[in-house]
């Protein structure tokens, strides 16, 4: 650092933004929510630093949900591209950063030990992947849309077609996960998770929408998901007390 | 106009399923490559070789068996780039875990020493954005004396919620920390 201008602290997080951690009408919350406030602290180097993560741990086939849990064939389902960027608070690209992916299948099931849902399972889908952002913070995979699943809420909800996701940024307090929806689905304003969130534009900010004029033709749609991760203050002046 | 920042994309529940993306051999995935991402240092690494562990229990005294957590602390030396790791909570038992060194002690912008900590955030069905909190160590009673984060915790009962406590167990230094979600003893997260 140096100059008239430093890096400061990270944005504070617009707890009303995101959706609160008691909110009953998702029924899991109500026994696993903290009761007192949080704790405003000021940011340690622990909170302004991160792990880093190398193309070296990414399998070739990572980005291909269609492709790499294959036994020998390519998954069913609708073929789609998701791409996007991921960018900070400041409209500064986040290069570099590690992005995670899993999902259901086309028809609504996980492959997981507990999904006991009655939908089949595809032997050629197993429903995670990995990319890192480029330079200027792009990434893409490859996968097939899942399908919604029914679960135990509120009697029997059902979940919008969603794909989890997990990045990491520069820094610990970047550290997001979330789960993006797709664009026209009429379970979104159904869902009790979604509207766990309070403000519609926030709802609209997790919906992937149809990219037509990036699909590859006679071979798979292509949909947009953009991701903003916080950002940081510039500190103009910083006074440091004697001796540091 | 004023300037505004963008808003920050907002979270939503990792969901019961967040092994297939995250420890992929839980959800009986057989792809992954690199695995045990809770083993946090290579043989050759500087400091003290800890075991942190614990398990979480939800505002009804449950143990939550369904939770991914991660870890991301100093190095024995108290410089960053640490040390990350992740874990998850045993499906039947709910234990976690991870090896790790003791990170050392690291210092706030304003100057002010910091006791050795670890950061923890968790992340589970029923979680809408993660829990933060962070792991102090019994045997720094000194240094968490004067740590400004355990003194701006006004009651000794909930700063207890933050320091683990160590053993030894067949010759490995063993740090307990144990999460409540909620109650008496709920453990104190941050907003940082
Ligand atoms: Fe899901």
């Amino acid at each position: 650092m140096g100059g008239n201008m430093q890096k400061g602290e990270f944005y504070r997080r617009d707890r009303n933004w995101h959706p609160p951690g008691y909110a009953p009408g998702y029924k899991s919350t109500v026994l696993r929510s903290p009761r007192r406030a949080l704790l405003s602290l000021p940011q340690s180097p622990a909170d302004l630093t991160g792990p880093v993560f190398g193309h070296g741990m990414l399998d070739p086939l990572d980005h291909d949900l269609i492709r790499n849990f294959g036994a020998g064939g390519e998954a069913i389902g609708e073929r789609i591209v998701v791409h996007g960027r991921v960018v900070d608070q400041n409209a500064k690209p986040v290069a570099g950063t590690l992005l995670e992916v899993w999902q259901a299948n086309a028809c609504g099931r996980y492959r997981h030990v507990r999904d006991g849902y009655v939908a089949p399972l595809d032997p050629n889908f197993g429903g995670c992947g990995r990319v890192i952002t480029d330079a200027d913070g792009n990434f893409a995979f490859r996968t097939i849309k899942p399908g919604p699943y029914p679960w135990r809420n509120d009697g029997s909800d059902w979940r919008p077609a969603h794909i989890h996701f997990s990045i990491f940024g520069h820094a610990f307090t970047q550290r997001l996960i979330s789960q993006f929806y797709f664009e026209g689905d009429p379970l979104i304003a159904k869902c009790p998770i979604v509207n766990t969130i309070r403000d519609r534009s926030a709802v609209d900010s997790l919906i992937a929408r149809l990219d037509l004029e990036n699909q590859t033709p006679f071979d798979h749609l292509t949909y947009r998901f953009d991701i903003v991760l916080r950002g940081r203050r510039s500190t103009f002046f910083e006074n440091r007390p004697e001796g540091n | 106009m004023p300037v505004e920042p963008l808003k920050e994309t907002p979270s939503q529940t990792a969901g019961p399923y967040v092994h297939i993306g995250t420890w992929p051999s839980a959800a009986g995935l057989p792809i992954r490559t690199q695995e045990k991402p809770n083993v946090m240092v290579g043989a050759g690494a500087k400091g003290e070789r800890i075991r942190i562990e614990g398990m979480i229990h939800d505002g009804a005294g449950s143990v939550v068996t369904d939770a991914m957590l991660e870890l991301w602390h100093a190095n024995a030396d108290g410089q960053f780039p640490g040390h990350w790791g992740r874990t998850i909570t045993d499906l039947k038992t709910g234990e976690w875990f991870f090896e790790s060194v003791k990170p050392g002690a690291t210092k706030l912008a304003d100057g002010r020493a910091e006791a050795p900590f670890a950061t923890l955030i968790i992340f589970a069905r029923g979680i809408n954005i993660h829990l933060h909190t962070r792991i102090y160590f019994a045997d720094e009673d000194r240094a968490n004396a004067g740590d400004p984060t355990l003194k701006a915790v006004a009651e000794p009962h909930l700063q207890k919620t933050l320091i683990a406590s160590r053993s030894t167990r067949s010759g490995q230094t063993v740090y307990r920390f144990d999460i409540r979600l909620q109650g008496d003893n709920e453990t104190v997260f941050f907003d940082i």
